[in-house]
């Protein structure tokens, strides 16, 4: 199972968790494991086929656009992370 | 000068070879092609630092005699070079080549007549720029530190920092960017100041309440360091006045609290390839990177669109650990001050992020878009859409 980190504004969907665990062989299972227990997490990040833009999703620290997006494989020690655009400064 | 004085005066003579200020000058103005690394001959001032600050000769390296046993191996560690050594008159420097000759360098020259002749022949001399001695005693751990040193220092006071926003992040980046001797802090903010805001927004304080936070920032910075010049915009940074506030500054340091902001300045430090030093908190967590233009990737590489209101923070008043935008400002204001220093590797390229309950810093690579709308090959900074509606709602830092 790949660990799976979100950031603070995603907990919520996740039931408060800073960490989930997921299965799948790449992203896209990955994902769909995740959307299938937490479905609040898919609107978020994948509302339509692709990711969203404002979301970054790396794979222990490599962003997943420059590695094989969607099929971009995920193996058991792996680290997913989910991490939306952040503005907050004051 | 005594007999003792005059015997060994008269041994070094024995053992050092002595030239003339215009042997000199023939010497290095011969060697004046080479590069630095492959130059054979190293000018060495042994005078005080007084006698130093009223004028030297070009390209002369500065070891007091004092200090010569300590520092010389430091400054010229390669022995085998030829080192003219030079002081005022030629004799301390006739005495500092025998020491050299005793630490086994192979060729110290004294230069007959010292400085002084140098001078008298007409000779090129340079004065170098001083500092005050409230200044040498206000910098003086800087001083110590070969990174920055003297020369770092007046980089540093002749650099000039534009700060977006003065609450959170730009508090602590301010304050200690002001300690530091940065001499110009620009601060655009157009807030006043409120209590909630003291939580974390060191700058201010209680009898501030109801001032604009610019106005409150630029007494803070003033009564800690005279030599920093504050210019202060009471006006929020919108697409007509950004590139005329940024156009003077040299490091931009980025603590807004909202999306159209960020892309307005990420796309105005493009076209005025500025480095943009990033920093953004949530609750108990934070990140930061540099934009460095052109060299990796700006904010549309990272973010090409904001979120949708509902899944962006600032806009909610999401609340934030007070000490946190401590930490990140201050990140932010080491790494502006590694560019105006060119020290380091600043965060080019890479995103920092700090979970304070965890105690945990990690580090993603981030990558430049060659499709990028803003910085790619085909990119128009300077006609993209800024997303001013994201957060139509005026953000209450």
């Amino acid at each position: 199972m790949a660990t799976v980190r979100l950031a603070p504004v995603l907990r919520s969907s996740v039931g408060g968790s800073k960490q989930v665990t997921a299965q799948g062989d790449n992203l896209t299972e990955i994902l769909a494991d995740l959307y299938q227990r937490f479905p609040a997490l898919k609107e978020q990040i994948q509302p339509e086929e692709s990711l969203s833009r404002f979301i970054n999703v790396y794979v222990n620290d490599q962003d997943v656009r420059y590695l094989q997006g969607l099929e971009t494989s995920v193996g058991p020690n792996d680290t997913v992370i989910l991490l939306p655009a952040m503005a907050g400064g004051r | 000068m005594g007999d003792a004085s005059r015997e060994i005066m008269r041994q070094a003579r024995k053992q050092i070879s002595e030239w003339t200020p215009s042997q000199v000058h023939e010497a290095l103005a011969n060697q004046h092609e080479a590069r630095q690394d492959e130059q054979e001959i190293v000018l060495v001032d042994v005078r005080e630092k007084l006698e130093w600050n009223e004028g030297h000769i070009p390209g002369a390296i500065h070891v007091p005699r004092g200090y010569l046993e300590l520092q010389i191996e430091e400054a010229v560690p390669d022995k085998s070079k030829t080192v003219v050594l030079y002081c005022a008159g030629g004799v301390r420097s006739l005495m500092a080549g025998a020491t050299l000759k005793q630490m086994g360098y192979a060729n110290p020259i004294s230069m007959s007549g010292g400085f002084g002749s140098w001078k008298g022949s007409g000779l090129p001399f340079v004065q170098p720029r001083t500092m005050s001695e409230a200044q040498a005693k206000r910098y003086s751990r800087h001083l110590l530190v070969p990174e920055v040193g003297e020369q770092g220092q007046f980089k540093l006071l002749d650099s000039r920092v534009l700060l977006i926003g003065a609450g959170g992040l730009g508090s602590p980046a301010a304050f200690y960017l002001a300690a530091a001797g940065v001499g110009t802090i620009g601060i655009i903010d157009a807030d006043v100041v409120e209590e909630s805001n003291l939580q974390r927004q060191i700058l201010h304080n209680t009898q501030r309440v109801g001032q604009y936070k610019a106005e409150s920032a630029r007494q803070t910075i003033e009564a800690l360091n005279p030599d920093v010049k504050v210019i202060t915009y009471i006006e929020r940074l919108d697409e007509s006045n950004v590139a005329r506030i940024i156009a003077d500054y040299d490091v931009i340091l980025d603590g807004t609290d909202n999306f159209p902001t960020r892309y307005i300045l990420n796309d105005a430090a493009l076209i005025a390839n500025k480095p943009v030093v990033h920093g953004s908190v949530f609750r108990f967590e934070g990140q930061l990177t540099v934009f460095k233009p052109y060299e990796g990737p700006c904010y549309r590489c990272l973010y090409p669109e904001p979120p949708p209101p509902a899944l962006a923070p600032s806009c909610a008043e999401a609340g934030v650990l007070g000490v946190l935008p401590g930490i990140i400002g201050l990140l932010q204001a080491t790494e502006t001050i590694k560019l105006l220093l060119g020290i380091g590797e600043p965060l080019v390229g890479r995103l920092m992020t700090y979970d304070a309950l965890a105690g945990e810093f990690s580090e993603l690579h981030l990558f430049r878009d060659p499709n990028c709308p803003a910085c790619g090959e085909h990119g128009h900074p300077e006609d993209l859409p800024t997303y001013a509606d994201v957060c139509a709602m005026p953000v209450r830092s």
